[in-house]
This record gives structure tokens, C-alpha cells and sequence, in this order.
């Protein structure tokens, strides 16, 4: 198998085959819900689930935007692999088919084929293996579009420079975001000094897998505590009330400038659709 | 939450009023797509520029399908509802103007539209989020579609027929409305937890 091939098989199995632990997670929730709505919401959802796996069809029509997190093997050109990419999200729009997204910010005409400038988003990095792991989202509008950034302090919020006003800006966002985009959520956090990394240190965030435990002193704890916080917001499955408003919170910090304190919320939505393919000698291997 | 109420559109407005928000309801007929650049056409747009479908007592759907092409006629390959509140600016006007009697959607809408079903008569209808898969099953054929390529594929306006669409009264006629419940309730329960600190 080409790389190119094998990334049209990532696209594709991303689009139509929700990861293990989110749809468990998903499972799991519905038992914990008694109201009617909620119920109702999670059992679309799961059986929606099952729907899109069996007719190989995408879960959601939002195929969202292809953001790639590349490991590329030692000696790998970043334009080579850029056009790999851009390639095989053309010819999985056709094939898959994915929606086509890419629209033109100005003049609202859409590409027709997936791919525009800036689009699919890419971001690389070399490693000394001869083999590529490559982690993909596909990030929904939805979800996208209820994101926020933060600088503490923050005063109406309550929201120091210190761990606690990084949870006030993480339950401000959610309550922000009610329902519109589709919870339950999985909540990535970043912290940084400057606002670029902190929006790409919450992105990364969300494609741990939901059961993971951070290593960095104290994060986990936090993680746990505020999941619970928001679930006790009480917005549930797709905004109509219930207890599970997240699936999970990630969390990552970096250091900061002295002055400054960037907060970054990004939100995935319940349809998850991450994935990670290892390619080397020809090989693609999924999960 | 007592059975389904099975509806067909164009629908009458004394049926939409006899809805009552939290009831749960299967759709059948009509439908018409419109996401964010079709609500503006719909507001800009003149009369008499040949727009082939009559939405009177119909049904808008906010939603950016994947389609495919099956030799001359269309599928749906996924169809589930696109985030409401982005019409809010053009909702109420397009309600008004067009006397459409339910907006099905997800998330819900703002105040001006909870208005503009009040006034008009027409209700919310949440679909189920991001069941794209299972809400395509639902649509029984494609019957035309209308500015492709002005505004691509998602942003066209798709006329659908559906057959049992699952959905939920969110927003009513006489405004009840189950999201400003829920909004209510979760600031009460942030207002508390601002009380806490973390490790506190």
C-alpha cells in the first residue's frame, strides 16, 4: 500500500467508525441518565453510531475539517507530505464521500474538493524513526464555533492567574456553548503565554484517548475534578438537559511570559472523529 | 414524554399550535434545507426570481447534506441538523415572510425567533445532533435542488421528502422552550460553583 492510499483508509475509517472509548463512553452515559430527553438524545446517538459503521457512511454530515498532527520519518520533505495530504483528502471528498468544506472566507465559493488554502490543516514535525505516525481529527463547525480563548485575569469571571482561574474559564466556556455543539463534549485545555500555542496545545489535547492520565503533577486531578463541575451544569446530551454535558477534560500547560496567562477551550464534539494510522515499510496500521 | 405524534407537511397551523415543547413528533413529507447563506438569499432575494418550491406552512431544515449522485437522481449520503443559532440574525424575517410553520434544527434558537414562532405560529424542532447516518435513512428521495452551484453543496437548497423523521418540540407557539430551561438552570449551578475555588 501507497501512503496516499493509506490515508484515504485514515479519512475514511475516521469519517464512518467512532473510536472504541468514546463510543463506550458513550454507552456507559446512557446508563447513568434517567430523563427522557437525554435518554433519547444518547440512544439517536448510538444507534447513529451503528447506522454510520454498517452502511460505511459518514457519522456526521460535518466531515469537519482535516487537521493533521504529523510524525514524519527521519528524512521526510514537509512539501511531499503536504501534497500527500491535500491529494488524499481530494479524492476521499469524491470517494467517501466527505462534504466538501473548504468555502472561500471572502467570497463564499466552495472548492468543491475539500482542499483550499490553509486547508487540510497540517501541522509536522520530524522524529528520528523511519516510520510516520500520523493522528488526524476531523473537526466539526459545531464544535469549532463554541472554542474560546481566554486571558487572565479575567475580574468578572472571578478568574486569577492561577489553576482555579483556569477552571473558572473552562465551566465559563462550556456554560457559553449550552448545546450547540453537540454534547457531550470532550473538553481540551491549553495553557501557554502566547495564544497560538495555547490554541494548538488544546487541540492536541483532544486526540488522548479518553482513559489516559496525564503525568504532569496535579493535571489529572484537575482534569477529574472539573469533568464532574460541568456535569453538574446540567446541559447533557445535545443541550436538553442531563448529566453527562462531558465525556472527559484534557489539559496541557506550558510555560508563560511573566505578563501573560492564555486559557484556550476547544470542544470536540460526541461524533469524535480522531485517529491515528502508523505507516512504515508500506504498512498502515489504524487505531 | 408520551408517544410520538406523527406530522406530514406543509403542516396546518392549528396542528403546530397543538404542540407543546418536550413532545416528541415523526415527520413525514416536505422538507426544504436552508443553512447560512440560503437564510440570507431567503431574506434578499426577489419575489419573482423563479425560487421552484412554495414554503408556506413547509418545513426548513438546517442542514448541509453530503450527497451523491446516482446516475440522474441524488441520495443522501448524510443528513443531520447544522447549529440553529447562526440563522438567528435572518430567522424571524424569513418565518415572517415565507409563513413557514416549523424550523427544524439543532441547538436552538435566540430570543427574536422565539418572538417570530409566537407571532406566526410556527414551532422548533431539535433533531438528533450530529446523526447524520441515521437521519439520512429517513429521507426517502431527493426531489430537487436549487443554487448548487452558486452556493455548493452544503449551502444549497435541497428539497427532501422524509418519511418518519424523528424529532423534538423544543421551542413552542405560546413560547415554552426546553434550551432556556436548561440555560436557566446550568447559570444557577455556575453561579454556585463560582462560590468555589479549586482545592477549596
Amino acid at each position: 500500500m501507497d501512503i496516499l492510499q493509506a490515508v484515504v483508509e485514515l479519512l475514511k475509517v475516521a469519517a464512518t467508525d467512532l473510536p472504541d472509548d468514546v463510543e463506550q463512553a458513550l454507552a456507559s452515559a446512557l446508563s447513568k441518565e434517567t430523563g427522557a430527553l437525554p435518554r433519547s438524545a444518547l440512544s439517536a446517538t448510538l444507534e447513529n453510531i451503528c447506522a454510520a459503521r454498517k452502511d460505511a457512511r459518514p457519522i456526521c454530515q460535518d466531515t469537519g475539517v482535516p487537521i493533521f498532527f504529523v510524525t514524519a520519518a527521519r528524512g521526510t520533505s514537509y512539501e511531499g507530505m503536504a501534497d500527500v495530504l491535500s491529494e488524499a483528502v481530494r479524492i476521499a471528498t469524491r470517494v467517501v464521500p466527505l462534504r466538501p468544506n473548504a468555502v472561500d472566507s471572502l467570497t463564499g465559493k466552495n472548492s468543491g474538493d475539500g482542499v483550499g488554502p490553509g486547508v487540510p490543516v497540517i501541522y509536522f514535525k520530524e522524529w528520528q524513526q523511519h516510520y510516520h505516525i500520523i493522528d488526524l481529527l476531523m473537526k466539526g463547525g459545531g464544535s469549532e464555533n463554541v472554542g474560546a480563548t481566554y486571558k487572565l485575569p479575567d475580574p468578572a469571571m472571578g478568574a486569577q492567574r492561577d489553576v482555579d482561574g483556569v477552571r473558572r474559564a473552562v465551566l465559563d466556556a462550556v456554560f457559553r456553548a449550552q448545546g450547540r455543539g453537540c454534547p457531550p463534549y470532550i473538553i481540551g485545555v491549553g495553557v501557554a503565554g502566547t495564544k497560538d500555542d495555547a490554541a494548538v496545545l488544546s487541540k492536541r489535547q483532544l486526540l488522548r484517548r479518553l482513559g489516559d492520565k496525564s503525568e504532569v503533577n496535579g493535571v489529572s486531578r484537575f482534569e477529574n475534578e472539573v469533568l464532574s463541575e460541568i456535569n453538574s451544569l446540567g446541559i447533557g446530551p445535545a443541550g436538553l438537559s442531563g448529566n453527562t454535558t462531558a465525556l472527559a477534560v484534557k489539559m496541557a500547560v506550558h510555560a508563560r511570559h511573566p505578563a501573560t496567562f492564555f486559557v484556550d477551550v476547544a470542544f470536540g464534539c460526541w461524533a469524535h472523529r480522531r485517529r491515528r494510522m502508523r505507516f512504515g515499510d508500506g504498512k498502515a496500521e489504524y487505531e | 414524554m408520551s408517544k410520538a405524534i406523527a406530522l406530514t407537511a406543509p403542516l396546518s397551523l392549528d396542528q403546530v399550535r397543538s404542540l407543546a415543547a418536550g413532545d416528541e413528533v415523526r415527520l413525514s413529507g416536505i422538507v426544504v434545507t436552508a443553512r447560512d447563506a440560503a437564510h440570507r438569499y431567503l431574506v434578499e432575494r426577489d419575489d419573482s426570481d423563479g425560487m421552484p418550491f412554495d414554503l408556506g406552512d413547509g418545513v426548513i431544515y438546517h442542514c448541509g447534506p453530503i450527497m451523491r449522485r446516482v446516475g440522474a437522481r441524488w441520495e443522501a449520503v448524510s443528513a443531520g441538523p447544522t447549529t440553529s443559532d447562526r440563522m438567528e440574525i435572518y430567522e424571524p424575517r424569513v418565518i415572517d415572510r415565507y409563513r413557514v410553520r416549523a424550523i427544524l434544527g439543532k441547538g436552538g434558537m435566540g430570543p427574536a425567533t422565539v418572538e417570530a414562532l409566537k407571532v406566526s405560529g410556527a414551532v422548533y424542532l431539535a433533531a438528533a445532533s450530529g446523526a447524520g447516518a441515521l437521519l439520512a435513512r429517513k429521507i426517502v428521495s431527493i426531489k430537487r435542488v436549487w443554487k448548487l452551484e452558486d452556493f455548493g453543496e452544503p449551502e444549497a437548497m435541497w428539497e427532501l421528502e422524509v418519511r418518519d423523521f424523528p424529532a423534538i418540540v423544543a421551542m413552542d407557539t405560546r413560547g415554552g422552550n426546553l434550551y432556556a430551561e436548561v440555560e436557566r438552570r446550568s447559570a444557577e449551578a455556575l453561579a454556585t460553583l463560582r462560590g468555589k475555588r479549586f482545592g477549596g
